[in-house]
């Protein structure tokens, strides 16, 4: 019990005492979350209509990054493959990170949903037991089912890893093992589902197309890792962790392959569309050259396929990759490129035309946009405090007691 | 033996149920201290309207009727009745008759309690020139405004609920909360839709409506005469449809719907598709009729045609 105590304030000091720049990162993030709850409650008392989502476009920019969300959770993925499975050194002693930004990425998940609900207080009613959930006839039930689970997986691991290292113990690798190896199918299963959850819809063409799913895949094996990457060398950056440039320039490079294959079945989807030219060109044409002179995503689509393509060279060729400058550049690119092109890029012309032909234009309202970076700036802070505890454990300078390791 | 198991699942899940009663009662207890209405709760904890007992039924019932007469003032009678049996309703269109003057669209936002403010119409009528592509809906017009219809070289096509002996709708609710009755009417309980919008997503036909804001209606131009699954008052984020005036056609059985029954010109046409004597059963029998999107399996019990 006295250890419980003197743990929770040695975890408490952990994450309270840092550096300035810490505080004002956190001030920031704070604010803006603050600002995000604020515009949220307006959303609760209003109603959607604060939105700029309409029956027509009856999804926006909160699906949108629901979508790309999940595709960051999944590509923890592709840090687990060549750490156990082929026991590529470099990269399996920084799984833990891209662990917690799975974690955290679902949570962010989660919140998208619920600020898109028009109901969230009854979010029970999706529950087996409790409520009635549509098993499995539903998409959506699948969804819940896989992301919840994807998500108390990656916590275990996580969780158990560092409390295992916090207390001076060997963590047991046969339990780990084949729950990281679990984590593999289960990645790829969040984000079929959720692929399969447009996918499963006929009566929006653009969605209905069977290169969805892989093309969901392809995408976030290149958005998940670039993120890491900027995420792996700021965390060399401000703390002792060591991280091989070995495992960076081997993720790039698997970046490369990933946004090759996206890029494909891009070319697969557009050369189907456009040389059919049945009806159902509609959406793609709305998409890069604009539909009777609606033209709102022409340049961000534009700009997101200039991003992907540029990027791809750059991680094509060795030298690019393994120059830091052009490396982080081409990050940079993937993000921006595949956030666009998995997010907005794809839910708005699932509703464009709509199913009576009609053209809404959607573009999202200041509050939405707020709410938006709301979640973000949760997200942000979450992965920031988890790293101010995870770090230190992680270098060795963090240790809890037990009674235990004191009588050793 | 299965009864019994029967019973104790329900048993389970009634504890489990008031456990998590208990649970939220105890932090609204901290959270909001002044919620002496117990009907907040009643609502908060409301079953699945097919999980429920009659009797169940009828305590919701009676807080709505409560609810709705305190907040518009007036009584507001609800009825919960069921399908007739050897019943299934389907709905004819004769398009070459429609002359698009919407009278259609506002009798049903009268009779079934649409929001005014923001507009929630349950029918669209759409509008092609004649002579181009045949119904091609990316050439259609909803928001026509001659000052006389029908405007020369054009004809109209009004869409609403389908009614889909198949519906995309009800396969994709994560809660269950749309269903196809036994007289084949898609419904929505109010009370249990989260508010997601997957169904929307699903519907090829455009037919169901968010309630993006607080629903608007001036108190004098209520109908008090509602349906459970029908046109009761709705809430804010919650989906609506069409539903074949389910308040009228199941309580006075051979009663038209509003629409069918202000049309001017007599296209629309309703009735028994088990009743081979029904004018609808004539109209499919004898015309040639056809069903919007045909070939996504939907199978519609909404026809078109040409009578002449």
């Amino acid at each position: 019990m006295f250890d419980l105590i003197r743990n929770f304030f040695t975890a408490l000091k952990a994450l309270v005492k840092g550096s300035r720049t810490y505080y004002i990162w956190v001030g920031f993030l704070s604010f803006l979350a603050i600002l995000g709850g604020g515009a949220y409650i307006v959303q609760l008392n209003k109603g959607l209509i604060v939105t700029a989502m309409r029956d027509q476009v009856s999804w926006g920019l909160y699906i949108s990054n629901f979508t790309f969300l999940v595709g960051v959770a999944a590509a923890a993925v592709l840090l687990v493959v060549p750490a156990y499975i082929y026991n590529f050194k470099p990269i399996k002693e920084i799984v833990l990170f891209g662990e917690i930004l799975a974690v955290t990425a679902i949570v962010m998940c989660i919140m998208f949903i619920i600020v898109d609900m028009g109901h969230p207080e009854r979010v029970w009613h999706l529950l087996p037991i409790f409520g009635t959930m549509n098993f499995p006839r539903s998409l959506l039930a699948w969804d819940v089912i896989v992301l919840n689970s994807y998500l108390c997986l990656n916590i275990f691991i996580v969780f158990y890893v560092l409390y295992k290292i916090s207390h001076n113990e060997e963590y047991s690798m046969t339990l780990v093992r084949p729950l990281v190896i679990l984590s593999i199918p289960m990645a790829v299963s969040i984000h079929t589902v959720t692929a399969f959850l447009y996918n499963g819809l006929p009566s929006r063409p653009f969605w209905n197309a069977s290169i969805l799913a892989p093309r969901f895949i392809a995408s976030a094996f290149c958005s998940g890792p670039a993120l890491m990457l900027i995420i792996f060398q700021i965390i060399r950056k401000i703390s002792r962790v060591e991280i091989d440039n070995k495992a960076i320039f081997k993720i790039a490079e698997l970046i490369a392959y990933a946004m090759g294959l996206n890029l494909f079945l891009f070319g697969a989807e557009a050369f189907k569309e456009f040389y059919s030219g049945t009806v159902h060109v509609a959406p793609i044409k709305y998409m890069y050259f604009g539909l009777h002179g609606h033209v709102r995503l022409v340049p961000w689509m534009w700009t997101a396929l200039a991003c992907n393509v540029t990027a791809f060279l750059l991680f094509l060729s060795p030298k690019k990759r393994e120059d830091f400058f052009f490396l982080n550049l081409a990050c940079v690119l993937v993000i921006t490129g595949v956030y666009i092109e998995k997010g907005m890029g794809l839910v708005v012309p699932g509703f464009v035309p709509g199913t009576l032909g009609e053209i809404y234009e959607y573009s999202p309202t200041d509050l939405e946009i707020m709410v938006t970076v709301g979640i973000w700036a949760v997200g942000a802070l979450f992965y920031t405090l988890m790293l101010k505890m995870a770090v230190p454990i992680y270098v060795g300078d963090l240790r809890f007691s037990t009674s235990k390791n004191e009588k050793q | 033996m299965n009864e019994k198991k029967d019973k104790l699942t329900k048993e389970r899940r009634v504890s489990r149920r008031s456990m998590l009663k208990g649970m939220a009662a105890g932090a609204a207890a901290i959270a909001i201290p002044n919620t002496s209405d117990a009907s907040i709760w009643d609502a908060f904890f409301q079953k699945h309207f097919r999980e429920m007992n009659s009797s169940e039924v009828s305590a919701v019932i009676e807080r709505l009727e409560r609810e709705y007469s305190e907040k518009y003032k007036l009584p507001i009678e609800v009825k919960a009745t069921k399908a007739i049996p050897g019943v299934k309703f389907g709905y004819g269109l004769d398009l070459s008759r429609c002359i698009g003057c919407r009278r259609c669209v506002y009798a049903c936002v009268g009779e079934n309690n649409q929001s005014r403010n923001p507009q929630i119409h349950w029918i669209t009528v759409l509008t092609f020139k004649e002579g181009e592509k045949w119904v091609d809906l990316e050439e259609a017009n909803k928001y026509y405004n001659p000052s006389k219809v029908p405007e020369p070289g054009h004809f109209y096509m009004p869409v609403q609920c389908q009614q889909c002996e198949n519906p995309p709708c009800v396969k994709v609710c994560p809660t269950k909360a749309t269903w196809k009755e036994d007289d084949g009417i898609v419904v929505i309980d109010y009370n249990w839709c989260i508010g997601c919008r997957y169904c929307m997503a699903a519907c090829p036909y455009g037919a169901r409506h968010f309630n993006w804001a607080e629903p608007g209606i001036p108190k004098e131009e209520i109908n008090k005469s509602t349906h459970y699954l029908g046109n009761r008052p709705r809430y804010k984020g919650v989906v609506e449809k069409c539903t074949f005036c389910i308040q009228r056609t199941r309580h006075q059985p051979g009663r038209y719907t509003a629409c069918v029954e202000i049309c001017p010109v007599g296209a629309r046409k309703f009735g028994n598709l088990l009743d081979p004597d029904s004018e609808i059963r004539y109209c499919i029998e004898n015309k040639r009729v056809f069903r919007l999107k045909d070939d996504l399996n939907t199978n519609p019990k909404f026809f078109y045609f040409f009578a002449t």
